[in-house]
């Protein structure tokens, strides 16, 4: 199996987007922040999509769209992040945008067969180029490090962000720099998984993990871990069973992980103030 | 299709219902935009719009699973958002309390889930590929008579569970610990409306689209709420809004031949844009007339 191109590079741009979207998924799910990833995943759809509309390389469409959006979500503050009618209406005139894309590139010349929109929106890490994965490796190992980097200060931010801010920390340049990070993410994962499956690498490993463990570095390590797991296993099923979808397989083990950690005894939650708001209403203005 | 637009307004009206399908188009339009109102207030209320986003989604997977196992659509449709409605609710509370955390990831888990399978459906078919952009972004070509009575019967049992429920299921989400203080029955009205919403989304599905639907769900019921505190009037303004979006976007679709799912989007957005100015410029003047009182005042 690993004789195989496709497969060797599958891996090889996997690995990092699983590790970096499992550890970004879990301060995604601690900050209840799910619904803003989600936000830039499909904001990289209608990057991708405009970009083939114009004509120019899909990768510059993904990374400028998601990256610009994260900036600007960021601008927002938390206190449009939590508003998250806001965020609704917004992704689903993002997504309407992405459709109005996909008709004028489906009638443009070299348009066609409808072929883009599926790859776009479920991926297909069977069908990465070279350079496709070697840049995925590349920009996947950076948010790893830059994330391992700014894990603590982040994750006190996260926890108890009151105190956090008395001691002095730049809480708002810790929340841009992390919304920046999965912006990055959003875009390598939409070209391996699609737009529209990202949240599986993002959610599914983190909620697993948030569920089993309290302790939030072992959670944070165990969601990289159950990620990688799915990426690899799933890319492993889907070569045995070929009429199953890689992205399908891969989020179908990152499930099965999800319901064991269901089933399996709960913790205590004592991970406090993770929930800070949720509650209440907020409004801009 | 594609015919040309004499800019004459009256004319241009008459042209949209001289084709039978698109009488059908107007129709189902509308039913599903009065329904979608009316639910999305309630949804914006209790805050659950990334559930209603999941709920959506399921809707996906629920198409493409009919057309793969050769059952009719709508079947699909409703039997996968009514099941992912009950996966939610059971999902989303830690012991009694909801848990944000939790929810959120609950959520995410569910509609991830149903991408994935209503992909893999999609690809066992056999890859039809203009029908997913269909299922994902709506089409209002082709709607039958059929489904346009389906729908009427859809949006008549929603109308009546909100008539019937729709006080009790205030209370609650105004403030639930005081309900649940009182004896109301705090689970079962959230279950029930969980259940409703799926119908709805499901609903909606079928005209705007899978992605879409929080164009006709959630935007015209948040506008709404940003210009009125009142109840009444707030759906009513839900409503009217949503009727709009839906009229306008379905006739712009038919003359420029562009997605509507684009159109409604845009339209439905626009109108929250102009809500959410128009809510901060009344406060604004608000303040400056209570200013300008004090300063009269004072001099």
């Amino acid at each position: 199996m690993l004789a195989q191109d496709f497969i060797r590079l599958a891996l090889i741009a996997g690995t990092p987007i699983a590790v970096a979207g499992g550890a970004l998924g879990y301060f995604t799910v601690l900050r209840s922040q799910v619904f803003a990833g989600e936000t830039l995943s499909h904001v990289a759809f209608t990057g991708a999509l405009a970009a083939a509309a114009i004509g120019i390389d899909l990768r510059f469409g993904l990374f400028a769209a998601t990256i610009v959006a994260a900036l600007l979500l960021a601008a927002l503050g938390e206190k449009a992040m939590s508003n998250d009618v806001a965020i609704g209406t917004l992704l689903a005139w993002v997504l309407g945008l992405g459709a109005l894309f996909l008709d004028l590139f489906n009638r443009s010349a070299n348009g066609g067969n409808g072929a883009i929109a599926a790859r776009t929106l479920f991926g297909s890490i069977f069908g990465l180029s070279t350079s496709d994965a070697e840049l995925a490796a590349i920009i996947g190992g950076a948010v790893v490090v830059v994330l391992a980097l700014i894990a603590r200060p982040l994750l006190y931010a996260t926890i108890d962000p009151k105190v956090a801010a008395a001691s002095g920390l730049p809480i708002a340049a810790l929340s841009a720099g992390f919304l920046a990070l999965v912006a990055v993410d959003a875009a390598l994962t939409t070209q391996a998984i699609g737009a529209l499956l990202m949240l599986g690498l993002i959610a599914i490993p983190a909620g697993a993990a948030h569920r089993l463990t309290a302790n939030a570095y072992l959670a944070l390590a165990l969601s990289s871990l159950f990620a990688l797991a799915s990426l690899w296993l799933g890319v492993i099923l889907a070569y045995e069973i070929p009429s199953i979808p890689p992205s399908t397989a891969i989020i179908a083990v990152a499930a099965t992980i999800y319901v064991y950690a269901f089933v399996a005894p709960r913790r205590k939650h004592t991970i406090s103030a993770d929930d800070g708001s949720g509650v209440g209403i907020t409004q801009l203005g | 299709m594609n015919p040309a637009l004499p800019w004459n307004l009256v004319k241009d009206v008459q042209q949209l219902f001289v084709y039978p399908f698109m009488v059908n188009a107007i129709e189902a339009g509308t039913t599903v935009a009065l329904m979608a109102a009316v639910t999305g207030w309630f949804v914006v209320l209790r805050r659950q719009t990334f559930a209603a986003h999941s709920l959506s989604a399921m809707s996906f997977p629920g198409a493409s699973g009919a057309a793969l196992a050769g059952a009719p659509l709508p079947v699909g449709y409703f039997l996968a958002c009514v099941i992912a409605a009950g996966a939610i609710a059971t999902g989303s509370r830690t012991g009694n309390r909801r848990n944000p955390s939790q929810q959120s990831a609950v959520i995410g888990a569910v509609q991830v889930v149903g991408f994935a399978l209503g992909f893999l459906f999609l690809s066992l078919y056999g890859g039809v590929l203009e029908n997913l952009e269909s299922l994902l972004f709506g089409s209002f070509l082709g709607i039958t008579t059929g489904q346009v009575r389906e729908l009427l019967g859809v949006a008549f049992g929603t109308l009546v569970f909100f008539a019937i429920a729709g006080r009790p299921l205030l209370t609650v989400s105004l403030d639930e610990v005081d309900a649940r203080a009182r004896g109301a029955p705090v689970r079962m009205l959230e279950i029930a409306f969980l259940l409703v919403l799926g119908l709805a989304v499901a609903a909606t599905a079928q005209i705007t689209g899978v992605l879409l639907v929080f164009a006709l769900l959630v935007a015209p019921a948040a506008a709404a709420r940003e210009f009125t505190a009142r109840i009444g009037v707030g759906i009513a303004l839900s409503v009217v809004i949503g009727l709009l979006v839906t009229w306008v976007g379905l006739g712009l679709s038919y003359y420029t031949n562009y997605s509507v799912g684009f159109f409604v989007t845009s339209l439905a957005f626009g109108v929250y844009l102009v809500s959410r100015a128009s809510h901060v410029l009344a406060h604004r003047r608000e303040a400056l007339g209570r200013f300008e009182a004090v300063r009269a005042a004072v001099s």
